[in-house]
């Protein structure tokens, strides 16, 4: 990457710092602008001066922004690393959740929890992971006839699996009654809208250990993407790390996905943008 | 002194590729063992075994008297280093970066090195002559260059034994002799015990300490070269007819193949 290989932590370090001045600016940004309308400044009075701000605008940023803005990083942050992980473990620039069919799974188990009845969080929560789960079962069932995890088969039979679910999703809207269905349909198209501080402090709770179990394993990633033989030969676990990641990565993305509804882009473009900036290792990425 | 490997009446099978059976052979310390053997024979299978890659059917394998299967992954990484018969060329690594990859088994989860593991890389990296790439994708390297990348990274783990598969296959005249010299001289230096697959009879005659001569997985001669090599062992062995004779630059056998309908001596 660079001509002088300076430290990794160092590494590490400066990756985060950069990346995270742009999440703060972007976060910044995020509280300004809005339906009706606001300013740089008059966020900045209402972070910082707290009292002297307009009353009527520091509601707006803290109630209604805030939350969405902090959601919509969460989410970002979730559905990249998703991607990243699907790329390194299934060697495919193509792969991230999406396509695989697991946010479709996630989605089924969803809008079944919507029908229910349930709450966003614990409950369509659970029933988006059970989805995701299994899909992800289903997927690794399908592509295993003979050895586990042939790299191929998996993208394939996850892009069958993924249009299975999108079937699955229009029977489950054609049968569902009016007064759901409209919220089904918002919540499908990608809503960051509804949420409040509660509901992203509960998804936090759930991301960050996800986060954090798959930093740990970036080294792993970056074994296993010069081929499981090399991997295992080199003291991983390939299996074990695949499986871990594989459901972490379910888990983080079904839960995401149960708070706001399908969105895929994210997951595929992020992980090649920040290659391009910062090379193929892992580490700094995670 | 104790075996360096030592395999014992070693069974593997798995669906649908080449078994082996009952296989019986020891390395002691520094030797150059070169596996020879028709296709299919089973000799990518007895280096995945000896790697610890393939779960064996039957016997064990011991590396410095301890059963192979009583190893754990991370340390039989820091004692048996293995390159692979095609390795991913699209890596989107740097040569230095997948070096340092070797280090792994020495590291923490996070693969954080410290000065010492940088040192040994860039030894590696020098030992195998790639000073001048080391900051090259591996996808951009010729093949022999992207071998040599390899072998830096097994050498970086610092194994007692290596093991490699056809590393010569596809390579030109140069870069075959120039890693048939590395694996010697690893072996005089650091007295690594190396094993090779190899295709190239007459490569190995010229460097191996002893063969392995593989068909259908079952030992069909074992020792230095001069024993192994015949006509009557080789013609068996591989159905096609050839002659052995001593080679001129050498003290070694050399083998000729006669093409359909004689050669030259038409005797049959």
């Amino acid at each position: 990457m660079t001509k002088t290989p300076s430290s990794l932590p160092v590494n590490i370090a400066l990756v985060s710092l950069v990346l995270a001045l742009l999440l703060v600016a972007a976060i910044v940004l995020g509280l300004a602008m809005g339906s009706s309308g606001g300013s740089i400044t008059a966020v900045w009075a209402t972070l910082f001066q707290d009292g002297t701000g307009d009353a009527m605008q520091g509601a707006i940023i803290w109630r209604i922004r805030f939350p969405r803005v902090l959601l919509a990083a969460l989410v970002g942050a979730a559905l990249s690393l998703g991607g990243l992980v699907f790329q390194a473990l299934l060697k495919n620039p193509l792969a991230e959740p999406y396509i695989l069919g697991v946010s479709g799974g996630a989605a089924i188990g969803a809008i079944i929890g919507i029908i229910l009845g349930l709450s966003r969080i614990p409950g369509v929560g659970v029933t988006a992971f059970l989805g995701s789960l299994a899909t992800l079962l289903l997927i690794i069932i399908i592509s295993s006839g003979r050895a586990i995890l042939v790299k191929d088969a998996l993208l394939l039979s996850g892009v069958m699996i993924n249009a299975f679910c999108s079937a699955v999703i229009m029977f489950l809207l054609s049968i569902t009654q009016d007064s759901s269905l409209h919220n089904i349909i918002f919540w499908l198209m990608g809503d960051l809208s509804a949420s409040q501080i509660h509901h992203v402090g509960m998804l936090a709770a759930v991301l960050l250990p996800c986060f954090i179990v798959i930093f740990i394993h970036s080294n792993r990633m970056n074994l296993v993407l010069l081929g499981s033989d090399m991997a295992a030969s080199m003291g991983v676990n390939v299996r074990l790390v695949t499986l871990v990641l594989l459901v972490t990565t379910s888990l983080m993305i079904s839960v995401t996905v149960s708070q706001c509804g399908l969105i895929g882009f994210v997951g595929l473009v992020i992980p090649h943008l920040l290659r391009l900036v910062i090379g193929p290792d892992h580490r700094p990425a995670g | 002194m104790s075996a360096a490997v030592r395999v014992n009446r070693l069974s593997c099978s798995y669906p649908r590729a080449p078994v082996l059976w009952d296989l019986s052979f020891e390395m002691a310390g520094a030797e150059f063992f070169i596996v020879i053997g028709p296709n299919g024979s089973g000799k990518t299978t007895l280096v995945k075994a000896l790697a610890g890659l393939l779960p064996v059917s039957g016997g064990d394998i011991f590396i410095q008297d301890r059963p192979l299967r009583q190893i754990n992954r991370k340390e039989l990484a820091r004692r048996v280093a293995y390159v692979a018969q095609t390795s991913a060329d699209d890596s989107p690594f740097t040569v230095r970066e997948m070096v340092l990859m070797g280090r792994s088994p020495y590291l923490g989860v996070l693969g954080v090195e410290g000065k010492t593991d940088i040192d040994i890389a860039r030894q590696a990296i020098a030992f195998t002559g790639l000073n001048h790439l080391s900051g090259r994708r591996i996808g951009s390297l010729s093949g022999g260059e992207r071998q040599r990348a390899h072998i830096a990274r097994a050498i970086c783990q610092q194994p007692d034994l290596i093991l490699l598969d056809e590393p010569t296959a596809a390579l030109d005249l140069a870069h075959q002799i120039r890693i048939m010299n590395l694996m010697k001289r690893l072996k005089r230096e650091n007295g690594t015990t190396v094993v090779m697959v190899s295709h190239d009879i007459n490569l190995a005659a010229m460097y191996a300490d002893r063969l392995l001569l593989l068909v259908n997985g079952r030992v069909a001669a074992c020792g230095p070269p001069a024993q192994v090599i015949n006509e009557k062992t080789l013609a068996g062995a591989y159905g096609c007819r050839l002659l052995v004779d001593r080679s001129p630059a050498g003290p070694w056998p050399r083998v000729s193949l006669i093409p359909e309908g004689g050669g030259l001596m038409t005797e049959d």
